[in-house]
């Protein structure tokens, strides 16, 4: 079906529903190799639920069911022998409200890791140094790492979340709306970390704010009432949409 | 007419204040009272010789023994049983209507009074199973008899971890046991202990069930199928009897400062873990 190579994730006729309701609307995007896709829409559009759907947490609400398939790298994760826990390896996600678990700064790092049962030390040591310095947290925190995760600003502990979410080195990254709760400084910390991490990982930013969007994703897609209305690249999203919604979404008239 | 806030306030703060006051005069005053009689009898000796004389002269060293045997062996069934049945019902069901039929079950039964845990363990342990009046159907009724207070206090501490660590687990490809294992239990952890501290004494001041399941032996137990008598059991027989009021009252402090050690080391215990881990 694509053209373009390069593909990571391609849904198509995605449906989903919670019990009755439908959610998302025959979603058919194809989000590429290490690009930022960043998702905008009002709130209810069901870009958060989209965004879920790509590593099966809807699966952990009750009700949830879909229809179509999403491919990563070709192979329908809903229905092969890609089990859900490998899954969540493969593709991280970062939530919009920081969580640390209520453990070390270290050990919210390796956590992931070391349910794959990596237990040497050293390769720990290695790949939280590797982490936190790609989440631009090491130089903050290299003293502190015995530290529980929860004595951490909002600010640090979501970058603490994507450096856990580094960690496993996943090929695609998930973030929704990863700064919605975050001051300015905060928030350009972990933009410039996605800049720097989509060329090694495929990026997809669920986001409230428009212009996050315009500062940093490739290409835009725009969500309206569970529908996928338009998505191309973010410049011409943004100085050329082809439908009026998209339009008036981003220049404020309704959302 | 309408009391200015202003004085509403005050009226609460004394009325919850007056509340709290009484409540703890109340139980100071109780502690008091045995201890003041039970203290001067309480002593190295009385601890640990054996009693003479149906427990008119002599110590509590066989009641001590079967005090710590009853409720070790209780907490031994019971915790283990009730937490896992805890963490099945909170993160391996759907709420459903079993599972609130289950929910209403161990309601049901933490409300049952003792006595009657007291006769179905008479009727099953001592009788049908053949176990007699021991240790093991002392230890085993009074399993029964925490068990729900023990499933219902972990239920409500492991619900109360945040569903968000549950997801950031999962996310990282946890399984749900290893989210179990790793996030929800180490939080749940404190409210988990609160109801074993909680079934423990509860076992260790029962009486009505330790009659009728481990009898009233004054011998030290040499199995765990040889009939013995707790501090409570033995404080019960003494004043009932009228055999010794000073003795009685002597087994009256020695439990309650009992109680308050096995309270007092859990909660160092946990504050310990929780310390560390943070």
């Amino acid at each position: 079906m694509s053209l373009e190579k390069n593909i990571k994730i391609d849904t198509r006729h995605l449906n989903l529903y919670f019990f009755e309701e439908k959610i998302l609307k025959d979603i058919n995007l194809e989000i590429t190799s290490n690009q930022i896709l960043g998702i905008i829409g009002p709130a209810g559009s069901g870009k958060t639920t989209f965004l879920r759907s790509l590593n099966r947490m809807n699966e952990l609400e009750p009700g949830s069911r879909i229809e179509g398939q999403i491919l990563l790298d070709g192979i329908d994760i809903y229905n092969s022998e890609l089990d859900v826990i490998s899954l969540r390896k493969r593709v991280g996600i970062v939530f919009a409200l920081p969580v640390a678990l209520p453990m070390s700064i270290y050990e919210n790092v390796v956590y992931g890791v070391r349910l794959s049962g990596i237990k040497d030390k050293a390769r720990l040591d290695e790949i939280v140094e590797k982490s936190l310095s790609a989440a631009f947290l090491w130089d903050e925190l290299k003293d502190r790492l015995n530290l529980s995760g929860l004595r951490l600003s909002g600010g640090q502990q979501q970058r603490l979340c994507l450096a856990r979410v580094l960690a496993m080195e996943p090929d695609v990254i998930l973030l929704d709306e990863p700064c919605s709760g975050l001051d300015p400084i905060s928030t350009s910390w972990i933009e410039d970390a996605l800049i720097e991490l989509k060329k090694n990982y495929t990026i997809v930013l669920v986001t409230n704010n428009t212009m996050q969007a315009a500062r940093v994703a490739d290409k835009t897609a725009f969500f309206l009432m569970g529908e996928l209305l338009e998505v191309g690249l973010t410049k011409q999203i943004f100085t050329a949409p082809v439908k009026q919604e998209t339009n008036d979404y981003i220049t404020g008239r309704f959302g | 007419m309408r009391v200015s806030p202003k004085y509403t306030q005050i009226g609460a703060v004394t009325i919850l204040g007056a509340a709290t006051a009484f409540t703890v005069a109340i139980l100071i005053f109780i502690i008091i009272f045995v201890l003041e009689k039970g203290l001067p009898v309480l002593s190295f000796n009385f601890l640990f010789t054996n009693p003479s004389d149906m427990g008119r002269s002599g110590g509590i060293l066989p009641i001590l023994i079967g005090t710590v045997l009853l409720p070790v062996l209780a907490i031994i069934v019971a915790a283990p049983l009730g937490i896992c049945t805890s963490v099945y019902l909170v993160e391996f069901t759907l709420e459903s209507r079993v599972t609130r039929l289950i929910r209403f079950g161990t309601d049901c039964l933490a409300g049952v009074p003792s006595i009657i845990f007291g006769l179905f363990g008479f009727i099953f342990f001592v009788t049908i199973l053949g176990m007699g009046w021991s240790i093991m159907s002392g230890g085993l009724s009074l399993a029964l008899m925490i068990l729900p207070t023990i499933i219902r206090t972990s239920e409500e501490a492991i619900r109360a971890v945040p569903k968000a660590y549950r997801e950031v687990s999962f996310s990282l490809g946890a399984s749900r046991w290893q989210t179990v294992r790793k996030v929800v239990l180490p939080n749940a952890l404190p409210g988990v202990v609160t109801g074993v501290v909680l079934g423990i004494g509860r076992s260790i001041e029962e009486t009505a069930v330790v009659i009728f399941t481990a009898g009233s032996s004054l011998l030290i137990p040499t199995s765990l199928f040889d009939s013995t008598r707790t501090m409570a059991v033995h404080f019960y027989i003494l004043a009932r009897e009228g055999l010794s009021m000073e003795n009685a009252y002597g087994t009256a402090a020695s439990l309650i400062i009992a109680v308050l050690i096995v309270n007092l080391t859990a909660y160092w215990m946990m504050h310990r873990f929780i310390a560390k881990r943070n």
